[in-house]
């Protein structure tokens, strides 16, 4: 039987910490990553995200280190983003030890960048991350850079060339559900699924099982989630955790 | 007699010890790190390179890769790996691990593409083909349980209820019932693992697939 994937997604910042945001803000301190990494595993995870959302904004590389680091302790599939802008940069994180990279901000400039990067890893390898937000209107917009900056083509035309460019997959983020916990963008989750035939892995937004389920039968090929998977009870205080195979098994 | 014994004994030990070789061939496909990580989570020692000689003096070999079947064999040729390849597995008889694109390029031929495989399993690669009514998506990723329909050193110790991590488009596609060694499902029921004699081939990632991983990957490791 196949099931959904229900992925973490895990932030990271400059100094190699794990960080949570709220509408991709206010990002507050959560732990260490080799630690989560290694308690994930002992979870079983499906897979796991892991984006550094400051290495864009700071123009800076990916580190290195750092990722090897935690791929050396990951025995589940990884995906990284954060600071890749180019081929190179790319090729340099699936040598540190990466399975599929995520490509976000870079495609404004350069949405090539996705098909060279599916010759290369195959397309399989191969997410574009597409951050949506609400305008002022209620119009769905495409936002890269943190959602500092939104761009003129509408979501699912984007998503389509993201297929048609080579992408294997997309995580399609709601930056107004982000770290709320309080339901995902059914809507957006349903439009974009049936608008491509690759998977799409909804996030922004989980905060229990329900939720999970709420995306999956929208359309949803896998669901990733954050606070639900590090913080515990209404005081959000931080506390690891995954659902059990039983669990996912009813998703 | 007894010193003929000891003699033996103590050059089999140092067999055991010091020629033991597992080596994970590089090809330039993929991230393969993660095999070498996983090998030396259970304890085995493995050398990640595509040094002609290493391979020959192999004891185990595992042949990884992510990507499309042609580009896989050009690097192959690219690295003069194909007859060695072959001659290891049909002639040496060492085990041999195909993992995802590795083990595709076992077979004899792709879907995917022009190019001849190793041909060291008889069999092909074909896309999946669903009818237009169907949800799945491909490439199917993600997980998936796996049914075992022989007996294997490979595969008969697993942990319950064994499941594994899967990436692909295209699937095996056996000429001979008796190699396959696990099925899956999607959309169809398919071969996710063949077995003839000492070659064998997975198409999920047991390196991607925590205990399970661990447990076939060790399981390989003590093919003799």
């Amino acid at each position: 039987m196949y099931q959904s994937r229900v992925i973490p997604v895990l932030l990271c910042n400059l100094e190699g910490s794990i960080v949570k945001t709220q509408k991709f803000k206010n990002p507050i301190y959560v732990g260490d990553p080799v630690n989560a990494v290694k308690i994930f595993n002992d979870k079983e995870v499906d897979e796991l995200i892991f984006l550094d959302i400051t290495a864009t904004a700071q123009g800076r590389k990916p580190n290195l280190r750092y990722i090897a680091e935690i791929a050396t302790e990951a025995f589940m599939p990884l995906c990284y983003g954060g600071g890749l802008s180019n081929l190179e940069d790319i090729r340099a994180v699936i040598k540190a030890g990466i399975e599929k990279v995520s490509v976000n901000s870079a495609l404004e400039k350069d949405p090539d960048l996705i098909s060279r990067a599916a010759d290369v890893l195959g397309s399989s390898s191969t997410v574009a991350s597409i951050d949506v937000k609400k305008d002022f209107w209620g119009k769905y917009r495409v936002v890269v850079r943190n959602s500092s900056k939104s761009l003129s083509m509408p979501v699912l035309e984007f998503a389509q060339i993201m297929e048609q460019k080579g992408a294997g997959e997309i995580v399609l983020n709601s930056v107004d559900r982000d770290g709320m916990m309080e339901g995902f963008d059914l809507d957006l989750i349903r439009d974009v699924s049936r608008s491509v035939g690759i998977p799409v892995i909804a996030s922004g937004g989980a905060g229990n099982l329900a939720h999970l389920k709420q995306a999956i039968d929208a359309g949803a090929s896998a669901v990733a989630a954050g606070s639900m998977f590090v913080f515990q009870g209404k005081h959000r205080a931080v506390l690891i955790s995954y659902p059990s195979q039983t669990e996912l098994a009813g998703l | 007699m007894f010193s003929l014994r000891a003699d033996n004994c103590k050059m089999q030990i140092q067999i055991r010890t010091f020629g033991f070789m597992i080596v994970i061939v590089d090809y330039d496909m993929g991230n393969i790190g993660s095999v070498y990580n996983m090998l030396k989570k259970i304890g085995r020692k493995s050398e990640i390179t595509r040094d002609l000689e290493k391979i020959r003096q192999a004891d185990h070999i595992i042949l990884p890769g992510v990507g499309a079947f042609d580009s896989g064999m050009e690097q192959l040729e690219k690295f003069g790996l194909i007859d060695l390849i072959r001659h290891k597995a049909l002639v040496d008889k060492t085990p041999i691990l195909g993992i995802c694109l590795g083990a595709q390029l076992m077979l004899e031929k792709s879907e995917e593409g022009q190019k001849a495989g190793l041909g060291l399993v008889q069999g092909e690669v074909v896309r999946f083909k669903f009818g237009p009514e169907t949800k799945l998506r491909i490439p199917n990723m993600g997980w998936n349980q796996i049914e075992k329909v022989k007996s294997s050193t490979l595969v008969d110790i697993l942990p319950e209820a064994p499941r594994y991590y899967f990436v692909h488009s295209y699937h095996f596609k056996l000429s001979l019932p008796e190699d396959q060694l696990l099925m899956s499902e999607y959309g169809y029921e398919f071969c996710s693992a063949f077995q003839h004699d000492n070659t064998a081939g997975v198409q999920f990632h047991p390196e991607k697939s925590h205990k399970f991983g661990m447990a076939l990957l060790r399981n390989f490791t003590e093919v003799r």
